[in-house]
């Protein structure tokens, strides 16, 4: 069975005015199906590019990079939209939720407008996956009623919302506390094991990482050989 | 239709602004309402002062009269034979609700120690009550002519020091040349329809014959009254073309057909009114397109976060584009909703509290400002039609926003 993510030789070089900045340096690696995966690093390592390539938010430089089967860097803007509303949920580390919304409107938004589905069948995925996520109480509520971690919830069950392959999180625990973080990931994982859905998450807290099946290292914009430090997930580096 | 929802929920939800664009973009209708109704009251009183106190809505005279109207040529005017064909034509006409004979005439007016110019209109008091329905109502003082009677235009009678029931001399030239008078007794003194322009009297068509020695009748003009003044060009086409074959001796047209317009100077004001309105319709048109792209282009900056976070989960551009041209759309509705909605109580407002305004020599002109459904549905279809314009471009910017850059915001 061919891997979920499979990149070869990844770079990708940003023109910051007339600097040229090369946030990734010829990554390579293959991530299966059913993977919870995290990529870790210091600031500045190359990690939200690395996820906003895998999410199809950006193309590569050169290099081959094929998410769920597709070449990402072939397809077009409305292509690439397309895609991500059928293959990826997304989880940001500001929650991103619409203001105006409530928050069954924020799980229920990619129904209507990305991935438009029938009024009966919305309304249950979005009930289910907000009991799954643990917010049925604040459904009628605005994102600026509810906390930080039930504001990731959210988040979560949004991304869940159209049953994606593959969820990427970018620093989902950032903005919470240590014990919401735990849940947090708990919670993701809990749901991987539950769906099937793969997660590939970046972050720089060990605490975080550890729930990783497998970890990535990231450094100055390349994977590094994996040692003793870095090999602190359950499946261990790679 | 689902960007439609979440458009109006996102305008819903943002009750300030969308609070403070509608109503701008209602001042905007509701000063075109008030300013079309009352410009358009305005016009249409002081067309109806000229057309049912002076002019009639057309007329008919011989062939180049018009260009000579000032000096009244009684060698251009129409005979008997062509007046029965005229009237032959009128009757056809079921338009037209009547119709008055008159001979315009310049003549000398004398109190017996002074003398004065003064233009008359010799008319048919029956019919001329008809064609003209206000003219009565201009009479200052006295009462309406009869035979053997003169109604003076105030600005003579002042000045001769003449009133009602002083008797005058009246000294014309007819047609071969020789001079005649005739004493006639002043019935009433009435004031001119629009300014101190005219030295215009009236007396009895018979009165006139008798002093011109017209053995026959013949007129100088023929003033018509249509039962709808909106079918103005329907009419005047339906009689130029009943009078196209009716020649003189040359092969010429006999009769020539003016509507009030050709022959009242109103018409260029009417006129400046419309082209005003029409400004002022241009005004709206600016303030409601500046306000709207400014609005949405404000909404396109303030969201960029949101747009890269629709734009992030799978969002295509054609529905963000559509979500935000959707908001300006919702907008314009609501804006003209309430716009007419406002301009249309206030039209109501101004009409009960009978707001009256003077105009040249008319006093008490009563506004009686009105706005047809056809104007408010106009100005609603041009106020929607510019939101969305305005609308595309902010949407079109938020369509194509690179989610990651948009993210980074």
């Amino acid at each position: 069975m061919q891997p979920l993510v499979i990149a070869k030789d990844l770079v990708k070089i940003y023109q910051a005015g007339e600097v040229e900045v090369k946030a990734l340096r010829g990554v390579s690696f293959e991530i299966d199906s059913g993977q919870f995966v995290s990529f870790t690093g210091p600031s500045g390592s190359g990690k939200t590019t690395l996820l906003n390539l895998i999410g199809s938010l950006d193309v590569q430089t050169s290099g081959e990079l094929i998410v769920a089967g597709q070449a990402v860097n072939q397809l077009n803007i409305r292509q690439r939209a397309n895609f991500r509303g059928n293959n990826i949920g997304i989880i940001f580390q500001d929650f991103n939720l619409i203001p105006v919304l409530t928050v069954r409107e924020n799980i229920e938004y990619p129904l209507l407008m990305v991935k438009p589905t029938p009024a009966a069948e919305r309304h249950k995925i979005v009930s289910e996956l907000m009991e799954k996520v643990g917010i049925t109480e604040q459904a009628e509520k605005f994102p600026n009623q509810i906390s930080g971690g039930q504001k990731q919830r959210v988040a979560i069950a949004r991304a869940l919302s159209t049953a994606p392959k593959l969820v990427l999180a970018d620093e989902p625990t950032a903005n919470l506390d240590k014990a919401t973080s735990t849940r947090i990931i708990d919670l993701m994982k809990e749901l991987k094991n539950q769906l099937g859905t793969s997660f590939i998450f970046s972050t720089h807290d060990p605490r975080v990482v550890s729930h990783a099946d497998v970890i990535y290292v990231l450094e100055d914009g390349q994977l590094q050989t994996p040692t003793a430090e870095n090999t602190m997930g359950h499946g261990g580096s790679k | 239709m689902e960007s439609a929802r979440i458009a109006f929920r996102n305008l819903y939800r943002q009750k300030r602004r969308t609070g403070l664009t509608v109503s701008i973009i209602a001042f905007g209708v509701v000063a075109v309402i008030l300013f079309s109704s009352l410009a358009g009251s305005f016009k249409n009183m002081m067309i109806s002062q000229i057309t049912d106190s002076m002019l009639g809505h057309l007329q008919v005279h011989r062939s180049g009269y018009v260009e000579s109207l000032d000096t009244m040529p009684l060698n251009m005017i129409m005979e008997e034979k062509h007046i029965d064909q005229l009237k032959k034509a009128l009757a056809e006409i079921s338009e037209i609700e009547g119709y008055t004979l008159r001979i315009l005439l310049g003549t000398l007016l004398s109190n017996y120690a002074d003398t004065t110019n003064i233009k008359l209109s010799a008319i048919e008091p029956g019919n001329e009550k008809l064609v003209t329905p206000l003219l009565p109502g201009r009479i200052t003082q006295g009462k309406f002519l009869e035979k053997g009677q003169i109604l003076l235009p105030n600005l003579v009678a002042r000045g001769l020091d003449l009133g009602v029931a002083s008797e005058v001399v009246v000294i014309a030239t007819n047609v071969d040349g020789s001079v005649n008078g005739t004493s006639l007794i002043v019935s009433g003194i009435v004031e001119t329809a629009v300014g101190p322009s005219g030295k215009y009297g009236y007396i009895h068509i018979d009165d006139a014959r008798e002093l011109l020695r017209m053995e026959s009748l013949q007129v100088s003009e023929v003033a018509i009254r249509l039962k709808d003044a909106e079918k103005l060009t329907l009419v005047m086409n339906k009689l130029q073309t009943a009078l196209k074959g009716i020649t003189d001796d040359k092969g010429k047209p006999v009769f020539e057909v003016h509507p009030w317009k050709a022959l009242s100077p109103f018409n260029n004001i009417a006129n400046m009114i419309d082209l005003m309105t029409i400004f002022i319709q241009v005004i709206l048109v600016t303030i409601v397109l500046i306000s709207i792209m400014n609005v949405m282009l404000m909404a396109v900056y303030e969201r960029t976060k949101e747009i890269g976070t629709i734009a992030a989960i799978g969002t295509p551009p054609s529905s963000i584009m559509s979500l935000f041209i959707f908001e300006g759309l919702f907008l314009g509705i609501a804006g003209a909703a309430v716009g007419n909605i406002t301009g249309w109580v206030l039209v109501q407002a101004v009409k009960a509290a009978e707001m009256t305004i003077s105009f040249g020599q008319s006093d008490n002109i009563l506004l009686a400002p009105q706005i047809s459904l056809s104007t408010m549905l106009a100005t609603t279809f041009i106020v929607i039609l510019v939101t969305l314009l305005g609308a595309i471009e902010p949407a079109y910017k938020a369509s194509q926003l690179d989610p990651v850059e948009a993210l980074r915001n």
